[in-house]
């Protein structure tokens, strides 16, 4: 098979095997998540297939690999346009690993309305894949309006309690932001086409504004809409609030998508997107949203320490994570901006969705047993289910970002990288270094550590299932901690490819 | 076997082990768990050793390259091992006494339910600890580095269900890690300085005040920043002032885990890494007045400490942070040798000396208090002759191992900063006492209070009888007591044999003296003056006269506060906790009721409420729990898009 067909399988075939379970009866839950896991580990397998095939030193004329490009609505340029870069490769392998172990993670907590549940993943896998595979702005943003609708019914059908008053958050913040992006792209789409360039199509709009640059107050502007819109998905403190409702509220496999996945969308927005379309406004915006992701970082940090709910934690550990991300994406000096903090922002998007869908599925599992996320009702938990705590202690552990593991590679890339840049900004992104262990510890102890209670019913420890599903992520941790050259060996040419398809004008 | 081939050898096959024994180790049986443990350090041993010898021998440095850990353009981080002769010391010191504290284990944990969890934890030490040494540029150092501390937080909390142990594993790595935060920035000038992290190249480029790749002069503010920022983590993790907290209460780990961990090697490193880049620190002559001072105040300060303590564990822990202290004098004072020098016969006679208190403890069913200790020379002649030996050996008594350590560092002193000196030679006087009183208040007089009330400090839960006192005190078996015998040995003649240490790893230093000249310098002189002040205050204080003793320290009122303030550990623990730990849970607290739960969600977001209930109730409306809503949802959602699209489009 050659690798567009196996790239349009890819995207297609988890909503196919979704519209499929429409045959099903509701009520063979088994056949139904059966059919659903098959169909997700054989887009997994195709995936794989991409990632072998992938040439690093391709030099096409686009930076997209395994490119279709269909005419779709010819009159406005809008075409069926899929491709991937060593970027958006590793974002899809995510997304396409991700989705059968939140399967595997739902076997038993999912008890109603199986076959709807299984369906609403399916599509949003097409839709997540869909975002980081397009290469056509239009499709980009079908893509990404699609994925939201199956993510708003997982939180609001299959959530615990205040499941409504989130997935309506989430609703409303990601709805102001895509509408503010759709405004954006229109004006883009105009001014290209006032030139005589009529396409959605990525390379096109790269090109045509090399040519055909957009005003400093245009820039500003477009580029506002677009951040906002990436900002929340991020998400960037203070838009961030809607993160802690949507991942305690979601169910196990909404909060390792939301984690592992979605949220990379917000920064690979700005990486495909709000960068490279508008890169004086993005210099300008440096300060910015440096300042509020350094925020981000400390502020996450501070929130870890006092919560008492384990998902809520590791909710705002993600705000503090991925306000680092943020900070290496908008590492810029005199130089331009950097390709080493860059590379690390990407790497520590790849290991959060490891180790942070990781942590998800770890409180998932332990829910289903005790039904108690409060950290309080916890604690001597070492005792009781030895293998639930290794695994707990390895994956906090990349997370924190020990050497070895994955964490720590993203992390020093990316204060390395900014160091160079902005020496005040890495200093002040450090700091979560000693936060992050200090909330993650706490974490820790108070689950795990101390007296267990005696009279607490038995807890059954980590069974085959949950150890099949945990596995290749911890086996990523390790991976992705010391052998990075495998996954950056992809990566690095990309970024240094993305950073040609710009130029920033004051830099001259 | 060729060492640039299988160097990487030595840090793996403890790791190996920590594999074998973490994976299956709790279905093997314990012998074979004891085998697999004691046999990756053992055979890391012999290599370490063999190679020991080929390099004294040839000269040549052996270096082993095994793969990329980083591999990005002008930023390359290998798994690249270097065996010079500092590396190489310090791989047969810790590969030396480690293997001795793993068999030592063996003896001590035999009843531990989590026998094959704490070998797997000391083997995984193991191999960390010799990637630090052996790492040839600084971010692999970092890892073992990182690595060390990981360790030393799990066998810290090693007895998890006492909460307190929980606790001080947890303190450890916190405050560790602040330290890191120094050391990570360190590392950070170093590349965008050095532009590169090999640590060989670091040294020639700031011996020589240039970076060798660019030609550029190494800048002041580099020059100054580095090599303080680096100590910073050196301050942590070897439990300098002011980040010595963690140390003492890291004595909740086993006792074997404070020998090796807490005394003879991983607290060591920050010495190694001052060492290791002898030359960055030498370039800084403000820093490395920095380094000596901390060093010479700790090391009076800790020991001002360890003179009061009751509990034999954390006299010995203020004892091995006073002891860092002086080895960051000599580093300070630039003699990176003789720091190297004190570091391996510290690593003797505090090993030793941490196995005998294990002993002790051992044999009172986890008694650690010393107050209810007193008279065990009877019962345990052989470990109180092996004790005698360590505390001769650290107060400095001549021809012993600590006393040609110690007093090359004082010389140095002596020759180049007086005040350091005077600092370190009272130091000297304290050092004396306290091991003196602690001999004293455990092995000599009269058994006192056996059995009054359980140990406050006693390791819980993990011996049903460790509050027992009841049944003969009995000396420990043989298994723990050969590795003490060895390290008796060493501490006895490793000054002496090691007399050329200092001018193997540090090929600028100069020897003063020989192993007899060192006897009858000045330095030498005072230094025995010292040891036999201290010896005699202790014995008259806690053998002939305790109440003199008592009319010092509780009715003399200068006498009174000195003794509150030392047995009080002069209050850090809780300024720290009054100026950083509580105001950042109040702060958090704060901002999350006040920014996150009201101004953003209830202020800014005050739309949300209400569109959630306009919202809301039309997603009611979808819970039917029809799929062909949800598909009618998804296709209606993506026409009407399109329609937009278009009608604006077009209409343009």
């Amino acid at each position: 098979m050659d690798g567009e067909t196996a790239l349009n399988l890819v995207i297609f075939l988890p909503a196919a095997a979704g519209l499929a379970l429409l045959l099903l009866p509701g009520r063979l839950h088994g056949l139904i998540r059966g059919a659903a896991l098959t169909a997700t580990i054989v887009t997994f397998a195709l995936s794989i297939g991409l990632l072998r095939n992938f040439d690093p030193a391709a030099d096409g004329p686009t930076p997209f690999q395994f490119v279709t490009s269909i005419e779709w609505i010819p009159s406005l340029g809008i075409g069926y346009r899929v491709g991937l870069d060593g970027i958006s490769l590793f974002l899809v392998l995510l997304t396409t690993l991700i989705s059968p172990i939140a399967i595997l993670g739902s076997w038993t907590g999912i008890k109603e309305r199986v076959r709807e549940f299984h369906i609403a993943l399916l599509f949003l896998e097409t839709g997540m894949i869909g975002v980081f595979a397009a290469t056509d702005l239009a499709l980009f943003y079908v893509f990404w309006e699609v994925m939201l609708i199956p993510m708003i019914l997982l939180i609001g059908i299959w959530g615990s309690k205040d499941r409504i008053y989130a997935a309506v958050k989430f609703f409303v913040y990601t709805m102001v932001g895509s509408l503010l992006m759709f405004l954006a792209i229109l004006y883009l789409y105009a001014h290209l086409a006032s030139e005589g360039v009529e396409s959605f199509s990525l390379t096109t709009i790269y090109a045509g504004l090399l040519d055909h640059p957009l005003s400093f107050p245009e820039q500003v502007t477009l580029f506002s809409a677009f951040a906002l819109s990436f900002a929340i998905k991020v998400p960037l403190f203070p838009l961030h609030t809607w993160l802690p409702d949507a991942h305690t509220e979601a169910p196990t496999a909404g909060s390792v998508v939301l984690a592992g996945v979605l949220l990379k969308m917000g920064t690979y927005g700005f990486i495909r997107f709000a960068i490279p379309f508008f890169p004086d406004a993005a210099v300008a915006a440096v300060p910015w949203i440096s300042w509020l992701a350094i925020i981000g970082i400390i502020f996450g940090a501070m929130m870890c320490l006092v919560q008492e709910d384990m998902k809520r934690l590791i909710a705002y550990s993600s705000v503090s994570h991925l306000g680092l991300v943020m900070v290496g994406l908008f590492a810029y000096g005199s130089s331009g901006f950097n390709s080493k903090a860059v590379v690390g922002s990407i790497y520590q998007m790849l290991s959060h969705g490891v180790s942070t869908g990781a942590l998800f599925l770890l409180v998932g599992l332990i829910y289903e047993r005790t039904h108690s996320r409060r950290i309080s009702d916890y604690g001597g938990f070492a005792k009781i289910v030895p293998r639930f705590a290794a695994i707990f202690f390895v994956t906090l552990l990349a997370s924190i970002g020990l050497p070895a593991l994955s964490g720590f590679v993203g992390e020093f890339l990316i204060l390395t990288g900014t160091f160079e840049t902005n020496r005040l900004y890495a200093v002040l992104a450090a700091t979560g270094i000693v936060l992050g262990a200090l909330y993650m510890l706490n974490l820790y102890q108070r689950v795990m550590l101390g007296k267990a209670d005696e009279k607490r019913p038995a807890v059954a420890d980590v069974n085959f299932r949950e150890m099949v599903y945990m596995t290749p992520l911890i086996v990523l941790m390790v991976l992705m901690g010391i052998r990075s050259p495998w996954f950056t060996r992809l990566i690095e040419p990309s970024v240094e490819r993305w950073l040609e398809t710009f130029r920033v004008a004051a830099a001259g | 076997m060729n060492a640039t081939r299988w160097m990487f050898l030595i840090p793996i096959l403890p790791l190996a082990g920590a594999m074998l024994n973490g994976f299956v180790g709790r279905r093997l049986p314990r012998s074979l768990v004891a085998l697999v443990a004691c046999g990756g350090p053992i055979a890391s041993f012999c290599l370490a050793v063999l190679w020991f010898f080929e390099l004294r021998s040839s000269g040549d440095e052996l270096v082993n390259w095994l793969g990329d850990w980083f591999a990005l353009a002008g930023l390359d981080v290998p798994f690249g091992f270097r065996l010079d002769n500092l590396s190489a010391v310090m791989a047969v010191m810790i590969t030396g006494v480690g293997s001795l504290i793993h068999v030592y284990s063996v003896g001590y944990m035999s009843k531990d339910a989590g026998y094959a969890r704490y070998f797997t934890y000391l083997n995984l030490f193991m191999g960390s600890m010799l990637i630090l040494v052996l790492a040839d540029n600084i971010v692999l150092l970092f890892l073992g580095w990182e690595g060390v501390g990981l360790c030393s937080y799990l066998l810290i909390g090693f007895w998890y269900e006492d909460e307190a142990n929980a606790r001080a594993g947890k303190k450890a790595f916190i405050v560790n890690r602040i330290g890191d935060f120094g050391f990570l920035l360190g590392i950070l000038l170093i590349y965008v300085t050095h532009g590169t992290f090999d640590l060989r190249q670091i040294n020639t480029d700031a011996a020589g005040g240039v970076v060798s790749a660019s030609g550029l002069a190494i800048s002041d503010v580099a020059k100054l920043w580095i090599p303080l920022l680096l100590f910073i983590g050196a301050t942590g993790k070897s439990a300098q002032i002011p980040l010595h907290v963690w140390l003492p209460d890291a004595m909740a780990g086993p006792t074997p885990v404070s020998a090796l961990i807490h005394a003879a090697t991983m607290v060591t490193s920050g010495v190694y890494m001052v060492a290791r880049l002898g030359a960055v620190y030498s370039a800084a002559p403000s820093v490395m007045l920095v380094v000596a001072v901390i060093g010479v105040v700790t090391a009076l300060v800790a020991g001002f400490i360890a003179m009061s303590q009751y509990d034999i564990k954390k006299v010995l822990a203020y004892s091995t942070v006073s002891q860092l202290g002086y080895m960051f004098l000599a580093a300070g004072l630039g003699a990176y040798g003789i720091a190297i020098f004190h570091l391996v016969t510290h690593a003797f006679f505090k090993g030793l000396l941490f196995l005998g208190a294990g002993a002790v403890i051992h044999s009172l069913h986890h008694e650690q208090d010393m107050r209810r200790m007193g008279g065990l020379r009877k019962e345990l002649p052989v470990t109180f002759a092996l004790m005698l030996i360590g505390t001769l050996a650290i107060a400095g008594c001549p021809l012993l191992a600590g006393f040609y350590s110690k007093d090359a560092i004082l010389e140095q002193a002596m020759e180049k900063n007086l005040i350091l000196w005077a600092i370190g030679a009272a130091t000297a006087v304290l050092t004396s006492f306290y091991m003196f009183r602690l001999l004293a208040m455990t092995f000599l007089g009269e058994r006192r209070g056996a059995g009054a009330h359980a140990g406050d400090h006693a390791p819980g839960g993990h011996h049903d009888d460790h509050h027992a006192h009841a049944g003969p005190v009995k000396e420990a078996p043989a298994v723990m007591l050969a590795p003490m015998a060895v390290l008796a040995g060493l501490s006895i003649c490793g000054g002496i044999v090691f007399h050329d240490l200092p001018a193997f790893v540090d090929s600028a230093h100069v020897a003063a003296h020989g192993v007899l000249g060192a006897l009858v310098s000045p330095s030498g002189l005072l230094g025995t003056v010292f040891f036999l002040g201290g010896a005699w205050a202790a014995w008259f204080f806690f053998v002939k006269s305790p109440a003199t003793r008592e009319a010092v320290a509780s009715r003399n009122p200068a006498g009174r506060v000195l003794w509150r303030f030392s047995h009080g550990k002069l209050f850090v623990d809780e300024l720290y906790d009054a100026l950083v730990v509580r105001p950042l849970d109040v702060l958090s607290q704060i901002f999350y009721l006040l920014v996150d739960r009201l101004l953003i969600d209830v202020v800014l977001v005050s739309g949300t409420s209400f569109c959630a209930r306009v919202v809301g109730s039309t997603l009611r409306l979808l819970q039917t729990g029809r799929v062909p809503t949800y598909a009618g949802w998804l296709v209606g959602g993506a026409v009407v898009l399109l329609i937009v699209i278009f009608m604006v489009l077009n209409g343009r």
